[in-house]
């Protein structure tokens, strides 16, 4: 990618997000996290319907771990486990070698949708954590500082409905890293987004990554957006989901689309996928 | 923001914008014309009968096309609400049809059987004669309804939140709302009236029952359909349950209960006006009972303007608060 792409173009003259330092991460301060194991299955009327079964994985603290498969093989649904919104059926997920016991501020999760509250400004869904965590007026710095790490302190008083997806969606990743989380969970962040938005989206979650440190976890079924983002990228079978490939991916950021690994390791996945 | 939209608008409907200075919009001569008629309508024919009023109606009238004239003058930016008045041309020269048509079919020629009939003079009298007992009556109605309205509202509110939220209130409550709920409010009357000590208090009651069912079942519906993820969302950021109720699912359900304070508010005016009439010794609804009682027809058709201006009053009022506490959906749906 070329490096003046990554000043998102939709970022108001206001706030220029800071140039990616080149290399990988600076600070290690993301979590370490464990999955052994791990099965899941949907309670349907008929029969329970089966969407992991025995998934294992470990990521070291500061990674950018990308999981990789079909729609619906429950990629999603893994998600949602190590955020602590459900339980596993069965098996082990641990963060820091504590195992979850529901969700906790220190896992933040963005999905496809930003989910952004319709009744609260953008500053008001931004502080939406420090303020359930009944530490709004301390942390009232960190709301703003999290604003201005999207570029998107000229509209702290919009209403989400006045936002483009790209900046609802900007929005939602703010709300997440208020917290300053040790772990970022992305369901699929930029699959609604326009293509143009998308490339510039993807150079930034590159940056916040590389500037705050935090392990990253994303979903996505898009080869390319894996490829350009992650170090390494757990491809999924179709449901119910197991790990099929654990490829590592370590090419410097920012990468290129046209690198022939990066098209070779295209070709490749795709190959795994059954879909070339 | 509106102003200036209704503003381009009238700029739009009588070209005020090419207008030269100094010439009236030309609807608003119009409608002008169609006072002063009326006005001369009333005062030059002699009336059929012995009407008091009919000089100070006719005075009124051609004050109202004064006004209206007036009005006609001011141009975009001047005394906004009197310049209002220009929009509502057409309509002002209805009015004084229909207004000539009634003073025509009742004071002038008598089409009209009198007692049931009276003229638009009899009315004034009744607003200039008996104003202090309308005007008790209009309170005594105004704090029936507030005590019962508030009190309803804030019950329904309450148990629909708890409906909506915990499956074992919801099991206890729902078959009891599904069997009774529908019961029109007013089938409790005689029962009300006996178990209650006063007949205050059952009114009260009747009204704060008539509020409370719709408010109950929308807030509870509002609840129940809140999206799911802003749960999700909010808890990954270390929401509790307070949180996740006060601040997620009651202002997203907000929409639903005012649709259901809108409906509690209608059939609130239902019951507030039968238990008057049947119950309790003041208010707008006994003053019409009074009023047919006496076979003063014309003090019951002044109570029902009376009524019909507070309950729209009331309406507009809600609306006024839902705008404000509900600004935020102003770019989702429409209003």
């Amino acid at each position: 990618m070329v490096a003046g792409l990554t000043a998102p173009s939709q970022t108001p003259a206001s706030a220029v997000p800071a140039p990616i330092p080149a290399g990988n991460p600076a600070p290690a301060s993301g979590a370490a996290l464990s999955l052994r194991d791990v099965r899941h299955a949907f309670a349907l009327k008929k029969a329970p319907l089966p969407v992991l079964d025995g998934v294992s994985f470990d990521v070291e603290p500061g990674a950018f771990v990308a999981l990789l498969g079909p729609s619906g093989c429950g990629k999603s649904t893994l998600l949602r486990l190590v955020a602590g919104l459900e339980p596993p059926n069965e098996g082990r997920i641990s963060v820091d070698g504590a195992p979850l016991r529901g969700p906790h501020p220190s896992r933040g999760l963005v999905f496809q949708d930003p989910t952004l509250y319709p009744w609260r400004s953008v500053i008001g869904n931004v502080a939406v954590g420090p303020e359930a965590r009944g530490r709004l007026r301390a942390e009232r710095g960190r709301v703003e500082e999290a604003l201005a790490l999207v570029g998107l302190s000229g509209f702290a008083d919009a209403f989400p409905h006045q936002l483009s997806g790209g900046m609802a969606q900007r929005v939602a990743l703010a709300r997440a890293l208020v917290n300053a989380p040790p772990l970022l969970l992305l369901d699929e962040p930029l699959g609604k987004l326009d293509s143009l938005t998308r490339l510039t989206m993807q150079a930034e979650l590159v940056r916040l990554w590389q500037d705050k440190g935090f392990t990253a976890l994303l979903v996505t079924h898009d080869v390319e957006e894996a490829l350009m983002l992650a170090q390494r990228i757990l491809v999924f079978s179709d449901r119910p989901a197991r790990i099929r490939a654990d490829i590592p991916c370590d090419r410097p950021y920012p990468r290129h689309r046209e690198d022939p690994g990066v098209v070779a390791d295209r070709r490749a996945i795709l190959d795994l996928l059954g879909t070339a | 923001m509106s102003e200036i939209a209704s503003d381009i608008a009238l700029a739009r409907t009588e070209g005020a914008i090419r207008r030269p200075a100094f010439l009236p919009a030309p609807a608003s001569v119009a409608a002008a014309a169609a006072w002063i008629g009326l006005s001369a309508l009333v005062a030059l024919p002699p009336d059929l009968g012995d009407f008091g009023f009919t000089r100070e109606l006719a005075i009124g009238f051609a004050g109202l096309g004064a006004l209206v004239l007036a009005a006609g003058f001011l141009r975009p930016g001047e005394a906004g609400p009197v310049r209002r008045i220009q929009g509502w041309s057409p309509w002002l020269i209805v009015l004084a049809g229909l207004l000539g048509l009634w003073e025509v079919a009742t004071a002038k020629r008598g089409w009209l059987p009198m007692p049931f009939f009276p003229p638009p003079q009899s009315i004034v009298e009744v607003f200039v004669e008996d104003y202090a007992r309308l005007a008790d009556s209009v309170w005594h109605s105004l704090r029936l309804l507030a005590g019962g309205y508030a009190l309803g509202a804030l019950a329904g509110f309450t148990l629909g939140v708890a409906i909506g939220w915990s499956r074992g209130v919801g099991y206890w409550v729902h078959p009891v709302l599904r069997f009774v709920g529908p019961l029109p409010a007013t089938a409790w009357l005689p029962l009300a009236f006996f178990v209650f000590p006063s007949s205050g208090a059952a009114s009260t009651f009747l009204v704060a029952l008539a509020t409370g069912f719709p408010v109950t079942v929308l807030t509870w519906s509002g609840i129940a359909g809140v999206n799911k993820a802003y749960y999700d969302v909010a808890r990954t950021l270390g929401a509790r349950e307070d949180f996740l109720i006060l601040k997620v699912a009651i202002p997203a359900a907000l929409p639903h209960v005012f649709v259901g304070l809108f409906m509690g508010l209608g059939s609130s005016f239902a019951v507030l006006v039968v238990a008057e009439m049947l119950g309790v010794k003041a208010g707008l609804g006994w003053y019409l009972q009074w009023a047919q009682g006496w076979a003063a027809y014309a003090n019951m058709y002044a109570a029902l303007a009376v009524m019909a201006l507070a309950c729209s009053g009331l309406i507009t009022l809600l609306f006024r608060v839902r705008d404000r506490l509900l600004s935020w959906q102003k770019g989702l749906v429409q209003w």
